[in-house]
This record gives C-alpha cells, sequence and structure tokens, in this order.
C-alpha cells in the first residue's frame, strides 16, 4: 500500500447503495441527535461529571464503522459517544449510563468516560488518553491467534498522539504485523492547545512512516473519502497485510468539554465551522445533488433520529439509580 | 509423584503445563525466548534469569517476544485477555512496572468494575522482586504495597517453589488481572513439587510453624528469614524461651484475615515482617488490622520489621543492612515478648 493524501473522493461514483447511504446517514444524525441533547441537558445541570461531545466529528467514526462487525474491537477515546453509536451500542443504556442510572451500559460505574459494550466490540471510551492504543493491539493479538479475520482499531485523537503509548503501539503492531489500525482523529485542539503547537511534524503520514507503517489523511469531513481509504486500510488487515494509520482531519463543534467557555478559538471560527464545515451538511448536499436519495427522505430521518433520542432522555431520566450495595459488587470475579 | 524442584523450575512447569491445557495461555515479554532476528539460538535466553527457557519450542507460535516497550505489550496483553486470551505477560523486574502503571492500574484493574461488571481481564503479569541480588535502586524493589492498594488486582509473592507451582497455576485460571511476584533470590531454592498440575487457592495462609507465644507474619524471601529467627528464639536454640508462629501470607491480595487473626488471638503477639519500605506497607497494613481486630487480645506492642525508607542501596554492605534479617526479626520478638 502506498502512503497518500487523498483531498475529496471522486464525485460521480459513490462507495456504497441507497441502503448503505442511508444507514450511514442514519448512524451521523443518530450521534449529532445526541450530542446535542447533551449539550442542552447539560447546560441544566442534570449531568453529572465530565461529558466530551463528538459533534462535528460523525464522518469520520461512521465512516470507519460502517465496515466492522462485532467482531472488529475498537478502543475509543474521552469523545467517544459517537463511536460507541457507529458500533451498535443502544442509545438509550449510553444514555442511561451518562446519567449514572442502573441501568446504563455499565451500571452507572463508568459514566460519558466509559462507557463500554464488549459483546458489541467496543472496548471503552477512555479517560486516559493514549490509553486505548495498546489495548487494540491486543485485540489484534487476540483475532490474529483466532483466525477470524477480526481487526482492533485504536481512536486517538491529536493530543494523544503524542503519548508514548501509542508511539510503542505502532511500532510493535508494525514488529508483529498485527491487523491493528491507529486512526487519529485530529480536530485540531488538544484540549486547548493547538495540533500545531503540539505536535511536530506536518503529516501524520510521515509519523507513521518512521514506525514502519503505511499511513493515509483524508479529510475527516467527507464520509465517502473517510469510508473507501478505511475500506482498503481494513480491507489490507484483514488479509494479514498488517497494521496502518488513519489520518481525519476534523473539527469540533463544540469545546474540549462541555462548559469550556473557549476562549482559545478564533473569531468567528465555531461559526464557520458550524456553515461550511458540517459533515452532515456536507453528506446531504452530496447524495441529494446526485439524485439518489430525496431531502425528505433524509428529513425522515431527522425525524426518526431525534424521537430516538427523546426515547433515550426519557428512558435515562426514568432509570432506576444504582443501589448503595452496587458501590461494593463487580470489583473482582472473585475474591 | 513430587520430585526436588528449583523455584524457576517449578515456575517454569507452571507454565508448561498451563499453556498445554489451554490454547488461550500465551506468554508475552522481553527476551522471554531471547535471540529473535539473530544469527545465534533461538530460546538463547528463556528470560534474564532462564525461568521461561524451553517454553518457546515447546509451544510454538504462543511464547511472543515484545521489543523493549512496556506500555505496549503490557497494555497488548491486557487488551488481549479483555477479548478472551489468557496472557502471561513477564515484566522482566517490577521496578519497570513505572513505565506501564497506567495500562495496570487504569486499564486491567478497573474494566471489571467501571464497565459495570460486563468484562473480565484474566491476565497475569509476572515479574522479579526484592533485594539481595546486588542489583542496586532500581532492580531490587519490594513494591507489592503500591498493587496491593489498588481494587481489582490480586497480588501473589510466594515464597517457595511448591507454592509458586501451585500459586501460578491459580493465576492463569483466575479470571482477574494477578500481579505475580517472583524474589529473584528465591528461584533456585529448592522444595518438593508434585509433578501433576495442582491450584493453590488465593486468600489462604500457610501457618508455617506452630509456636503460642508470639505471632510472626511474613511473605516471599522474608519467611525463610522469620523460620530462622523462630528457630533461633525456641526453647532448643541458643536465645530460648519463645514459641513463635509464623504465617505466611502467600497472597496479599486478597489477603487472609482470618489465619492472622485468629493466630494473634491465641498469642497476643504480633511482629510484622516485610521486605518493602515501611509507610504503608503490607506489614502497616496487617499491624492496623490487628490493632483494631484484636486490641483485648494483645499483650504486647504490634512491632514492625521492614526495609528503611530508603532506595535500595548498591553497596553489598549497605544492601545486606537494608534486608531484614533474621537478627532483626529475633530482636522485635524479643522487644514485644518484654512487654
Amino acid at each position: 500500500m502506498k502512503t497518500a493524501t487523498k483531498k475529496k473522493s471522486a464525485p460521480a461514483a459513490f462507495p456504497l447503495d441507497r441502503a448503505g447511504l442511508l444507514k450511514a446517514y442514519r448512524t451521523m444524525r443518530t450521534i449529532r441527535e445526541f450530542e446535542e441533547r447533551l449539550h442542552a441537558e447539560f447546560a441544566k445541570g442534570d449531568i453529572p461529571g465530565f461529558v466530551h461531545l463528538y459533534a462535528g466529528e460523525e464522518a469520520a467514526g461512521t465512516g470507519i464503522m460502517m465496515h466492522l462487525q462485532d467482531k472488529d474491537r475498537i478502543a475509543s477515546t474521552h469523545r467517544g459517544h459517537g463511536h460507541c453509536i457507529a458500533k451498535g451500542v443502544d442509545p438509550k443504556a449510553m444514555m442511561a449510563e451518562i446519567y449514572g442510572k442502573a441501568s446504563g451500559s455499565c451500571r452507572g460505574k463508568g459514566g460519558s468516560m466509559h462507557i463500554a459494550d464488549l459483546s458489541k466490540g467496543m472496548m471503552g471510551a477512555n479517560g486516559i488518553l493514549g490509553a486505548g492504543a495498546p489495548l487494540a493491539c491486543g485485540a489484534a493479538l487476540a483475532a490474529k491467534f483466532r483466525g477470524d479475520g477480526a481487526v482492533g482499531i485504536s481512536f486517538i485523537g491529536d493530543g494523544a498522539s503524542n503519548q508514548g503509548t501509542f508511539l510503542e503501539s505502532l511500532n510493535l503492531a508494525a514488529v508483529w504485523n498485527l491487523p491493528a489500525i491507529f486512526v487519529v482523529e485530529n480536530n485540531g485542539y488538544a484540549e486547548s492547545t493547538s495540533r500545531d503547537y503540539a505536535v511536530a511534524v506536518d503529516s501524520y503520514v510521515d509519523r507513521a512512516a518512521g514506525f514502519g507503517l503505511p499511513g493515509v489523511t483524508v479529510d475527516g469531513l467527507d464520509f465517502f473519502t473517510v469510508y473507501e481509504a478505511a475500506g482498503e486500510i481494513i480491507k489490507r488487515a484483514r488479509e494479514g497485510g498488517g497494521p496502518a494509520l488513519l489520518e481525519c482531519k476534523m473539527v469540533r463543534m463544540y469545546g474540549h468539554f462541555e462548559g469550556d467557555q473557549q476562549a482559545y478559538r478564533g473569531k468567528g471560527e465555531v461559526e464557520d465551522i458550524r456553515a461550511n464545515k458540517d459533515c452532515l451538511k456536507m453528506f446531504s448536499e452530496r447524495v441529494i445533488e446526485a439524485g439518489i436519495i430525496a431531502r425528505g427522505e433524509l428529513e425522515a430521518i431527522d425525524r426518526e433520529c431525534l424521537a430516538v433520542i427523546d426515547e433515550a432522555l426519557a428512558y435515562a431520566k426514568a432509570a432506576p439509580l444504582p443501589k448503595p450495595a452496587d458501590l461494593l459488587n463487580d470489583v473482582y470475579v472473585s475474591y | 509423584m513430587a520430585r526436588t524442584l528449583t523455584m524457576r523450575q517449578a515456575i517454569n512447569e507452571a507454565l508448561d503445563q498451563e499453556m498445554a491445557r489451554d490454547q488461550n495461555v500465551i506468554l508475552m515479554g522481553e527476551d522471554i525466548a531471547g535471540g529473535q532476528g539473530g544469527d545465534g539460538e533461538l530460546d538463547a535466553w528463556g528470560g534474564p534469569l532462564g525461568v521461561t527457557k524451553g517454553l518457546y519450542h515447546k509451544h510454538p507460535g504462543r511464547v511472543l517476544d515484545t521489543p523493549l516497550s512496556e506500555s505496549a505489550f503490557i497494555g497488548a496483553a491486557i487488551g488481549a485477555a479483555a477479548c478472551g486470551m489468557r496472557p502471561v505477560a513477564e515484566l522482566m523486574f517490577l521496578d519497570f512496572m513505572g513505565v506501564c502503571f497506567d495500562q495496570i492500574f487504569n486499564q486491567a484493574a478497573k474494566f471489571k468494575y467501571m464497565f459495570g461488571g460486563k468484562a473480565q481481564t484474566p491476565i497475569v503479569i509476572r515479574a522479579m522482586v526484592g533485594a539481595g541480588f546486588r542489583a542496586a535502586a532500581q532492580h531490587s524493589q519490594m513494591l507489592t504495597p503500591l498493587f496491593t492498594h489498588i481494587p481489582g488486582l490480586k497480588v501473589v509473592c510466594p515464597s517457595n517453589a511448591y507454592d509458586a507451582k501451585g500459586l501460578l497455576i491459580q493465576s492463569i485460571r483466575d479470571n482477574d488481572p494477578v500481579i505475580f511476584c517472583e524474589h529473584k533470590n528465591l528461584y533456585d531454592s529448592q522444595a518438593d513439587v508434585p509433578a501433576e498440575s495442582y491450584a493453590i487457592p488465593f486468600g489462604e495462609a500457610n501457618v508455617v510453624r506452630d509456636g503460642g507465644d508470639c505471632t510472626i507474619v511474613a511473605y516471599g524471601l522474608m519467611v525463610g528469614r522469620a523460620m530462622e529467627a523462630a528457630k533461633q528464639l525456641s526453647p532448643k536454640g541458643p536465645k530460648g524461651g519463645v514459641e513463635c508462629e509464623v504465617i505466611d501470607l502467600r497472597t496479599l491480595s486478597p489477603i487472609d484475615w482470618d489465619t492472622v487473626i485468629d493466630s494473634v488471638e491465641r498469642t497476643g503477639r504480633l511482629v510484622c515482617v516485610d521486605e518493602a519500605n515501611p509507610r504503608c506497607s503490607i506489614a502497616s497494613d496487617v499491624s492496623a488490622m490487628v490493632a483494631q481486630e484484636c486490641f483485648k487480645a494483645l499483650k504486647g506492642p504490634i512491632r514492625m520489621v521492614t526495609a528503611p525508607h530508603t532506595p535500595v542501596p548498591f553497596s553489598p554492605v549497605l544492601e545486606d543492612l537494608y534486608i531484614p534479617s533474621a537478627a532483626a526479626i529475633a530482636a522485635a520478638v524479643t522487644k514485644t515478648m518484654a512487654q
């Protein structure tokens, strides 16, 4: 595989059929509505702790996860809601988890930063930046032993791409030729510090090359480009071709965490993202212009997604709280 | 059938038997075979002290030499464990935990709880511990208390070859993450070890010597020293007059409080021996629990015999002073008996 930088996919052909396009749109819209609703609800003060929103980044997670099955494992980041939804985790259980409820994905013991569902191959959002990379290598190693053609994918932000765990994992994956994929979600900010300040190389393709891995940089706002690049990389890994790095250049619609005043952003930056760099708008325009999907169909999906989130929120708010005895259980399998 | 084996051989046999029993058991670590990619012999080392020697050829493809990259391979072992494998990862020296501790205490230890009970991480991290090897400050520590502090981890430290085999087999079959501490100065110690496979349950201390006057609690290398002190103090010994009960904790998390408390209820006296540094140690932990639970039974103050609050020194004359001696243990018993 050559290392390359791809800007835009070919406008004429779509890599997915109509059903696939509708599914992708539904996933992205569900993530967007989930995050927009959390933004609104968090401001009311009902949600405990820290929440990091994936709004604006939907095309990347969805474009990659469309290629995966439950047997494929992902190790996510602190900004993990989008990865969860795209990997098939139930939004109701996720919402209940974020509210700290007993019927949450993790029975209220994990919260936003630790949502996991191993039955779906979601190995957890992670509060430790860079910690998921070695875990994804482990998932890839297990897949290699099983010989089931599964892959392990580590999502990592541009900030955590400076962690030793990430760099060590690139080397380990290359040395052991693991079916591991490292997705750098480059949204331009490590918390409040710009990517350009904190990362010495201009391109992650160069960083991958330094560890003996092929790398590809794509416009992470363009679902189709992400989908195609991820498809090639994942196929190659499944066939024993080894690890690769995929850099998705993207934007963050909200702050690092909810409540972040974002004084570090340039004037008009967020407005520009909303107006001109919205990956969902870009997707919609493409498929409508091509005459494959009608606007009305997408609007119908929008309403259905809204209903899913309404239902998830109502479920979460009505869900039972953990019991005092839950404090002490599930520390060990046996002790 | 029991043969006399060294602890090194007993550990190797436990790994070999478990790998034969369960294909999901794999070994990972730096130089655990050795010689990868070179022109010489493969399995040249079998680990720096030869503990895993021979397993590479017996179990093809399942003994993985890793780059010097503890964060990555310990983390990968943890990730593989969460995906159904049963990796035994060798950290070589427990002192190296500093470069991969996040993967151990924030990832492996917490998956079960943080994911609402829906995950398990059956990993064993084997590592050498302890002083006396002239290996200086960064290869000699007894860091057991750092791990017992963390909910979700189990911590094991055998004192002899028989326990090492049975406890390691239990560690591999256990469904929680286990830190398995091997004292490098015990690798050549010998004991009768059955050839067949056997597991020693966690949380069961071993009363290695009965006595009614003073309880000595120890683990790892210190068990032998405690036994030596007990021998010196017994009526047959030169100092005469005191019968010590010696308890080998064997596992530090879980810990067998019942055996310790029952013993102190009978003897009324306790000496805690720990090769770790004194503050927030296994010794201070056991002392605090006994003070709380056995206050009325105590006839004298609890005494702790530990390493001093210093790094491990290099010079043999200093290192020998650093490690708790049988004489120091005997002196502590005598002191608590006098009150």
